[in-house]
């Protein structure tokens, strides 16, 4: 027989109408950490496809995520030939909008050289792009199925092929196109007049622009080395994949993430102060339960086991509400909730602590109860 | 004075204020009363006389002012508190009926009868074996299974009895356990209450103002103004 239990029993539909209030609360909670991952996971993942062991960029920039950078065309060959690069190819990055059939979508271009470093490192559905023009892979999250068109810059692009989980640090999906068609977009989409000084030849480096040149390794080489070497002979800036990941989760998403952090906090304390308002309300509501309890004898452990199982059971009852309502909802979000066995239970042991302590002001305010208060109408 | 002999409830001189200064009431002075095993007392008086303050200082649930309280031979307060744990003593060897009957409503009838018993140590089935018998005998062994708020007052009444006598205990309070009933019914009560104190050789004391029961009482005492009558 047990007290707590049969308690909630007794008032079910309160107690259940309880828990989905609190699983919608803690669901918010939930989901913000599940969204601090996804940034933190996605600003990394698209560094991670293209697997780059070094970028090198525009002397004295740390682009090409961070800052814009623009490099020659031609440096691509300088860095294939530095010692320790195995292969290099040269990307180009910019945010455009495109015409798709749902409507007017914003993505983040990339254009590479098939068969060179820039490309996704897998396919979801489709193929990678072939040497054709006007072929486009593009990103899940741009809900583009293969073989759709879509306008960009005035040009008609087929999809081709999916990636899956390649975003832009601000959420936009990524699309890849070939260097050829990305560096003419780009002369498209350029304000008139830097278009008629490009054309002219006279706006400095003409339409063979890139913004970077991701390089691998050979087996072996080290990366900070070849990097030092770029640097110092070639008078390029270049990163290693760890200071370029160093950068893109601590400069380029941090200030969503430090907000997020902070919506997390402050969820979780408002979540405390509600879990500790609900208990003491059960624990008054059955203010003259527990002191008929005391009339007939029960233990000061008795009082405190009720009022403390009802309410892990709330925390209980109310986070799996949670879960169940994040994971049912996750597929809506804009952006990616990345929540794992890990992030579930960690919550799990936050909420539980949350609700032993919300507990503790309704503990004492039930071993104050005189059993006297029982008796009388 | 041994336990063996001495009688169970010992009253000694008590006394119990309410508040201070101008408005304080003085509910019990000076009161001696002992009820002896086996011995069924009815306490009788007034609306405000002081009936329940006195079964309450009995039950440990209300502290005196003044005096001293003896159950089964052992001081349990003079001045203070002389037992530790005052709800185990309760739960042991008080039984109490209250003139509410204070039933949980989250349990059923049979599970407010056995918590007393689990509170007590009882392992759950013995309990709950013991609490249907006790309703049975009771007459309200059909209403085992029902919640408080479905229970007629007679019957709660009842249930609330059978709580009482669950851990057997050698005292048993009742304040006004027929009120809520039919004269039938009460003398039903009553002639258990006379059984339990000679089966169990219990000390029973009786708050009433049922006149009917008046012959079923070893011995009936009276409190007016806080003082205490005999009876003839
Ligand atoms: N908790 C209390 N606080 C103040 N006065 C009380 C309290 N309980 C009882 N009294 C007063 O003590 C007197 C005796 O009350 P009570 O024992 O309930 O009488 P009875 O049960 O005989 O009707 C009354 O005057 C009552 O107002
Ligand atoms: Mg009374």
């Amino acid at each position: 027989m047990n007290l707590a239990l049969a308690d909630i029993r007794h008032r079910l539909g309160r107690f259940l109408m309880t828990c989905v209030g609190l699983g919608l609360l803690m669901g918010v909670a939930l989901s913000m950490i599940g969204i601090y991952q996804g940034v933190v996971a996605e600003a990394l993942a698209l560094s991670r496809s293209l697997r780059a062991d070094l970028w090198v960029v525009e002397s004295g920039t740390r682009g090409p995520f961070a800052e814009s950078s623009r490099l020659p065309g031609d440096v691509r060959e300088m860095v294939a030939r530095l010692p320790g690069v195995a292969a290099a190819g040269a990307i180009t990055l910019r945010t455009a909008e495109m015409q798709a059939p749902q409507g007017v979508l914003r993505v983040q271009v990339m254009g590479y050289e098939p068969g060179r470093p820039g490309g996704p490192d897998a396919i979801a559905s489709g193929r990678a792009l072939g040497g054709a023009r006007f072929e486009m892979v593009a990103d899940a999250r741009a809900r583009l199925p293969v073989g759709a068109t879509v306008l960009l810059g005035g040009d008609r692009y087929r999809v081709v092929g999916t990636t899956r989980g390649l975003v832009a640090s601000g959420g936009d999906p990524l699309v890849f196109v070939t260097l050829r068609d990305s560096q003419e977009l780009q002369f498209k989409l350029a304000p008139p007049a830097a278009r008629r000084a490009q054309a002219a030849g006279t706006g400095g480096g003409g339409t063979d622009t890139v913004n970077a040149v991701i390089a691998r390794l050979a087996p072996g080489a080290d990366p900070a080395q070849v990097a030092e070497t770029a640097r110092r002979w070639k008078h390029l800036g270049a990163l290693t994949d760890a200071e370029q990941s160093d950068l893109l989760t601590r400069s380029v998403v941090n200030r969503a993430r430090v907000q997020l952090g902070m919506f997390t906090v402050v969820l979780l304390f408002v979540s405390a102060v509600i879990i500790a308002l609900i208990i003491y309300t059960m624990t008054m509501d059955k203010l003259r339960e527990i002191a008929t309890l005391k009339l007939i004898g029960a233990s000061d452990g008795t009082i405190v086991g009720l009022v403390l199982q009802q309410a892990l059971l709330l925390g209980a009852a109310g986070y799996a509400a949670a879960v169940l309502i994040v994971f049912a909802t996750r597929g809506f979000f804009p952006r990616t909730v990345a929540l794992g066995p890990a992030e579930v239970a960690v919550m799990a042991g936050v909420i539980g602590a949350i609700c032993v302590l919300g507990s503790l002001v309704s503990i004492r305010a039930a071993l104050r109860i005189e059993p006297q208060q029982a008796l009388g109408g | 004075m041994s336990g063996a002999t001495a009688p169970l409830v010992q009253v000694e001189g008590i006394g119990r204020v309410f508040g201070a200064g101008e408005t304080a009431v003085r509910a019990l002075d000076g009161v001696d009363l002992s009820v002896g095993a086996g011995e069924v007392v009815g306490l009788k008086g007034p609306s405000g006389s002081g009936k329940s303050t006195l079964l309450n200082i009995i039950a440990c649930i209300l502290e005196p002012s003044a005096g001293r309280l003896l159950l089964g031979g052992e001081t349990v307060w003079d001045g203070a508190w002389r037992v530790a744990d005052l709800r185990r003593l309760r739960r042991e060897r008080i039984g109490f009926i209250f003139q509410f009957h204070n039933l949980l409503p989250f349990l059923d009838a049979t599970d407010n009868v056995a918590l007393a018993m689990t509170l007590a140590g009882a392992d759950v089935g013995t309990a709950r074996a013991r609490a249907r018998d006790l309703l049975d005998y009771l007459q309200v062994g059909h209403r085992a299974t029902a919640k408080p708020a479905r229970l007629s007052g007679g019957e709660a009444q009842r249930v609330a009895i059978a709580r009482a006598l669950a851990n057997r205990p050698r005292v048993i309070l009742a304040d006004e356990p027929t009120a809520a009933l039919d004269s039938e019914r009460a003398r039903v009560v009553m002639d258990l209450l006379r059984q339990v104190a000679r089966e169990q050789q219990a000390a029973i004391l009786v708050v009433t103002h049922d006149e009917k029961i008046f012959d079923r009482f070893d011995r009936m005492v009276a409190l007016r103004d806080g003082r205490l009558e005999a009876v003839a």
